[in-house]
């Protein structure tokens, strides 16, 4: 909670230094990583991490633009059972082998990454989203001044929030990752709760894809590579306990939010070029997972 | 008790009828096979140069395994591995105008740095490896970028020496991985460090009650890690001439991790086997050129390693999953 | 009352019952032909102490572990429950222990918890969800905002959320695993007027608690198990403490004392000056104010029921455990408290009473396991010194008779009472001046049992001090020269020359005197 008001204090510090078209620039680049960050919350808030939802994304985005010249329905449609069906698979073995979610989602990783370069001719190919297809409309189109995107992850966060508080899939999610043991014996669904979180997770991973394919109008096939980590700090950063049980989606939000503002922060002073991102983030994530085991134990105490 | 007395009876079977067997063997049979399939249908395979690259490639993924199994050994993971080998290619260029000599020395050291910094996050503060290293991974790769993050060549003599020389027809990197291999199994099966190791890895809380310097044992571990994890790096720039911190090391740890497990280490620690790390990093290697030999594409060659590092790891988890 | 296969015979069908339940853990006999009946509108106790097969026997019922033989009866059929949430939906609710629901998620949530009432749209009607937690909670008499987060209000009110859950749920049976053990008295006040309640109701409900006061405050009826049977089943107004405390220790309160139950011999010579000398330890909610002596040669016994604080004492003596005060000194040295390296080198060992969680490694080798805690101690420049190693072991395995095909051998492979001697000979290594022995006869068998009590009088003999803690009173009567019994975190008695007889120690382990004075 403090984290998080603190989080929103440097937020509205940072902002006005940005004029309003800097700023719905950078909300607008904010929000293909906000889409995969609200899958990545709930994962690890179930007590588990998807490290594949880079790949997962570079996938969407190149099976989207694929299908936009076959038309919107296969543009959409496409990518999201694709990339839906991975997290699911993903799930499956996770819940039902039991296996460790680090080791599936890097095989995961590798997994999509080789589907992507399967269907891009080992990577050769850069599909084109044809002109004037409505599929470019998607993420290019404006409301109010306002992307669609924004508007889609305002959208999609509200739900979230709805899923997580007004859902008992959502509480579940909490209890799984609170404590699995007393959550199996009070009889909730676990087993399927965790399976639906990596699909869900690969879904919205492929759906931030897919937006980032109708932004750019083609099917970029070296994106998402370490994106999962940028994800990771981003919903680290928004107060979600790593080691799961805890967490807010709009927490998140924030996170990713903070990074961008970083980013454009260390971009507009040029000097500094945009590894320091990746610095300043894995910085504070041990930084917060550092003092979030601190608060734990002095808590116990 | 009993399931012990079963387990024994099983090991008179027929022993691939066995899940303990193969968690143990399985990996030699394994690459037995594959390089009997090789001899048989990969034209030019039983020469000396092809099995000469073969080792050459192996090497980098080796030393990280290494380094990796000792870390698994104490229940831990480390994903920091292959942002560490970027960090260390990435210092070779700046500091080479001191000689070869320093440049390597400050690498592989940062490598040392970053462990140890893992080490007090997981020994000290007690945060789980995973996540640890893992914000090393993030900080480490954007460190190592920033100090290049384009590819440079280096054209030091010290350097192309270490890369592509060798003693009696041996590479140099060859030569290195070996040795490498016998201190950590040294290490493991002689010292102090490593017997504690895996009383660590096997019951922390009776090593603990024993006395042992569970802290210690622990932080050395992932500056071990660390230092590998950096060698490797370096001999990878050693070898190809160039340091290319976006791209060198990824997906390294999943690699690494691979031939730890399928070497038969279990990931709940407690054991190490480096004769295992060894024949299970060949394994994927040679799983790697056997596609590479047989113009398999890229695509098809990840996602069917993605498919074996998932039915690995389900074959040597299997049994403790069972009993848990 | 005798030991008896089936339920006792009633008048009316029970409401939940098993018949001849047996259940084997790797070996391990947990529960032998368990007969078990719960009535409607019954509070029914079941007591025994550590191992006796209660959490087992709960876990049967609630579908988490399925019996290998015998049946469950519930409401007069025959059920068979594959899985937690096949009994909690037959109407078996369970409170454990320390309850932790999800911390994050408000009161109200937590009750409802994967039943929330829904609204048109399908989302939790949060509105209608507070309404009812809010009015079930008051009917439970504990003043609390349902809105609130769970984690931030304190343990008695969670194991009333927990309660509240079970109620809304109306389970016919509620199984409440130690629900006191973190409650004050006004909550503890609180939860028994709902238990009563729920009875009253016709609600069957389970009470595990080592409490044994509380079982004559609130229990109809009380059910004993002792090593995985069933030893007793009766009104709770028939039997007394000492005679409660007799069935959990196995020890018929008439039966006359006896010689030679144990291995144990005469009395040891000892000297004056004690080597270990432990006073005003307090361990946070565990102990207070706990001291003892122990002189060179002498054997202290530790008595206690299952809560009394016998193992936390050993612990915190060796460091394990986190004290607030107190002060432990060996040979006239004060050991550093929270330090087990330093204990260790003071001269302390503590065998634990957790063999498998805080004893072996199970797959290192015998001769590893006995040499771990001198590891630093047998190294060279970062070496082992093989050879002192192996001449150590080897004599160890001589002396103690470790039965193993070799050093090489694994320990997982060895019984436990061989496993127990590989454990004693790993703290007989470090040549400890004070060794502590939590429970060193548990769980082996007859034969190893009496060789490990043989070993404890030789090594007093030999001038060792020795603090021995046991729920077997031959053990503690024969084996040690004086005991020490704990209640509640404290020591309240010492038995010693003429009082050193099992009666005395069952009435100390009762309760004392004022038995029924709370």
């Amino acid at each position: 909670m403090i984290l998080v008001a603190s989080v929103l204090a440097a937020t509205f510090a940072f902002e006005s230094f940005g004029t309003a078209g800097n700023l719905s620039a950078m909300a607008l680049q904010a929000s293909f990583l906000a889409v995969v960050a609200l899958g990545m919350t709930f994962v690890i808030m179930s007590g588990g991490i998807d490290l594949s939802v880079g790949s997962v994304f570079a996938l969407g985005g190149v099976l989207a633009a694929w299908g936009a010249g076959h038309g919107l329905l296969v543009a959409l449609l496409l990518p999201l059972s694709v990339c839906g069906a991975i997290g699911l698979l993903q799930g499956l073995v996770i819940a039902r082998a039991g296996l460790p979610p680090f080791i599936v989602t890097l095989a995961g990783l590798l997994f999509a990454r080789g589907l992507l370069l399967l269907i891009s001719d080992e990577g050769a190919t850069t599909y084109k989203v044809p002109q004037g297809s409505v599929f470019r409309e998607l993420a290019q189109g404006e409301l109010l001044g306002i992307g669609y995107p924004v508007w889609f992850v305002a959208l999609a966060f509200a739900a979230g929030g709805l899923v997580l508080h007004r859902t008992s899939y959502g509480s579940t999610v909490l209890a799984a990752g609170g404590q699995r043991d007393a959550a199996e014996l009070m009889g909730l669904p676990v087993t399927r709760v965790t399976v639906l979180t990596y699909a869900a997770s690969g879904l919205l991973a492929g759906l931030g894809g897919l937006l980032m394919a109708s932004y750019t109008s083609s099917g970029v096939t070296v994106l998402g590579v370490g994106m999962e980590l940028e994800v990771i700090s981003a919903v680290v950063l928004g107060g979600t306990l790593l080691t799961g049980g805890a967490g807010t989606v709009l927490g998140s939000l924030v996170g990713v939010l903070l990074l961008q503002v970083i980013k454009n922060v260390i971009n507009q002073i040029g000097t500094l070029n945009s590894n320091w991102q990746a610095l300043v983030s894995g910085t504070i994530l041990l930084v917060v997972v550092t003092v979030q085991r601190w608060l734990a134990l002095v808590q116990r105490r | 008790m009993s399931d012990n007395t079963t387990e024994t009876a099983e090991r008179h079977r027929f022993p691939l009828g066995d899940p303990d067997w193969i968690r143990r063997n399985g990996v030699y049979v394994a690459l037995v096979l594959l390089l009997a399939v090789n001899v048989a249908i990969t034209d030019n395979f039983v020469s000396a140069s092809t099995l000469r690259l073969q080792l050459i490639q192996v090497v980098p993924v080796l030393i990280v395994a290494l380094g990796m199994a000792l870390v698994i050994g104490t229940e831990g993971i480390d994903l920091s591995v292959g942002a560490v080998m970027a960090l260390a290619t990435a210092l070779i260029p700046l500091y080479i105008g001191y000689g070869t000599a320093v440049a390597v020395a400050i690498a592989v050291l940062a490598g040392g740095l970053s462990g140890a910094l893992a080490g007090v996050l997981v020994g000290r503060i007690g945060v789980q490896p995973i996540i640890a290293t893992l914000g090393i991974m993030v900080a480490g790769r954007g460190l190592a970028n920033l100090f290049g993050g384009e590819i440079k060549s280096i054209r030091e003599p010290g350097i192309v020496t270490l890369g592509s020389g060798g003693l009696w027809g041996i590479p140099y990197v060859v030569l290195i991985a070996a040795a490498v291999a016998t201190v950590v199994w040294f290490l493991v099966r002689r010292s102090t460090y490593g017997r504690q190791l895996v009383a660590i890895g096997g019951n922390k809380r009776a090593a603990e009650l024993a006395g042992l310097p569970v802290r210690r044992v622990l932080t050395t571990t992932y500056v071990l890690c660390g230092l590998l994890a950096a060698l490797a790096g370096v001999l990878l720039a050693a070898r190809s001439q160039a340091s290319d911190p976006t791209k060198v090391g990824l997906l390294v740890e999943l690699s690494a991790i691979t031939a730890v497990v399928i070497g038969g280490t279990p990931l709940s620690g407690g054991q190490v086997r480096i004769a295992g790390t060894i024949a299970g990093a060949l394994l994927m290697q040679l799983i790697t050129a056997t596609l590479i030999f047989h113009d398999i594409p890229d695509s098809t060659a990840q996602i069917a390693q993605a498919v074996i590092v998932v039915a690995a790891v389900y074959v040597q988890l299997g049994k403790r999953r069972a009993r848990s | 009352m005798t030991p008896a296969a089936g339920p006792p015979a009633t008048g009316t069908s029970p409401l939940l019952a098993t018949e001849g339940v047996s259940k084997t853990f790797g070996g391990v006999r947990a529960l032998s032909g368990v007969g078990f009946a719960l009535q409607r509108g019954e509070i029914h106790a079941l007591v025994g102490e550590n191992g006796a097969g209660k959490s087992t026997l709960i876990k049967v019922l609630t579908g988490v572990h399925r019996p290998d033989e015998g049946t469950i009866r519930f409401a007069g059929e025959d059920v068979v429950f594959a899985r937690p949430s096949d009994a909690q939906r037959a109407g078996i609710s369970t409170i454990y222990q320390e309850v932790n629901l999800v911390p994050m998620l408000s009161v109200a949530r937590n009750v409802f918890l994967g039943r929330e009432p829904r609204n048109r749209v399908g989302l939790v009607d949060t509105a209608a969800m507070n309404r009812r937690a809010a009015e079930l909670v008051a009917a439970l008499g504990v003043d609390v905002d349902v809105k609130a987060e769970l984690g931030r209000l304190g343990l008695g009110v969670r194991q009333m959320v927990a309660l509240a859950r079970a109620v809304s749920v109306e389970s016919s049976v509620v199984i409440m695993d130690e629900p006191t053990s973190s409650l004050e008295a006004r909550e503890v006040a609180t939860l028994f007027d709902v238990t009563r309640k729920l009875a009253g109701r016709g609600t069957g409900v389970v009470f595990v608690s080592h409490r044994l006061d509380e079982l004559w405050e609130l229990c109809d009826t009380v059910t004993v198990l002792r090593d995985g049977r069933r030893v007793h089943t009766g009104p709770m107004s028939e039997v007394d403490r000492i005679g409660l405390v007799a069935h959990m220790l196995g020890r018929p309160a008439a039966k006359v004392e006896r010689d030679g139950a144990t291995e144990f011999g005469a009395t040891h010579r000892r000297s004056r000056e004690p080597v270990l000398s432990v006073s005003g330890i307090e361990v946070r909610n565990r102990l207070s104010d706990v001291g003892l002596t122990v002189a060179p040669g002498e054997v202290v016994g530790l008595g206690g029921l299952l809560g009394s604080g016998r193992s936390e004492t050993v612990k915190a003596v060796y460091g394990a455990l986190p004290v607030r005060a107190g002060s432990v000194e060996v040979g006239g040295t004060t050991v550093r408290a929270g330090s087990v390296r330093h204990a260790l080198r003071a001269g302390l060992a503590l065998l634990s009473e957790d063999r498998k969680a805080e004893g072996i490694v199970p797959d290192l080798s015998v001769r590893d396991n006995i040499a771990l805690a001198v590891l630093p101690r047998f190294s060279r420049a970062g070496l082992v010194t093989e050879h002192r190693i192996d001449a150590l072991v080897r004599t160890f395995i001589d002396r103690l008779r470790i039965k193993t095909a070799g050093p090489g051998q694994k320990v997982r492979e060895l019984s436990g009472g061989n496993q127990q001697k590989v454990l004693m000979a790993r703290w007989l290594c470090t040549e400890p001046k004070v060794f502590l022995l939590d429970e060193p006869t548990r769980g082996i068998d007859v034969g190893a049992k009496a060789e490990v009590q043989a070993l404890i009088d030789e090594l007093a003999g030999h001038g060792l001090a020795v603090v021995l803690i046991s729920s077997e009173l031959d053990e503690l009567v024969e084996g040690a020269d004086r005991i020490l019994v704990l209640r509640e975190g404290s020591v309240a008695d010492e038995l010693a020359g003429a009082r050193k007889t099992t009666a005395a120690l069952l009435t100390a382990l009762a309760g004392g005197e004022n038995a029924d004075v709370r």
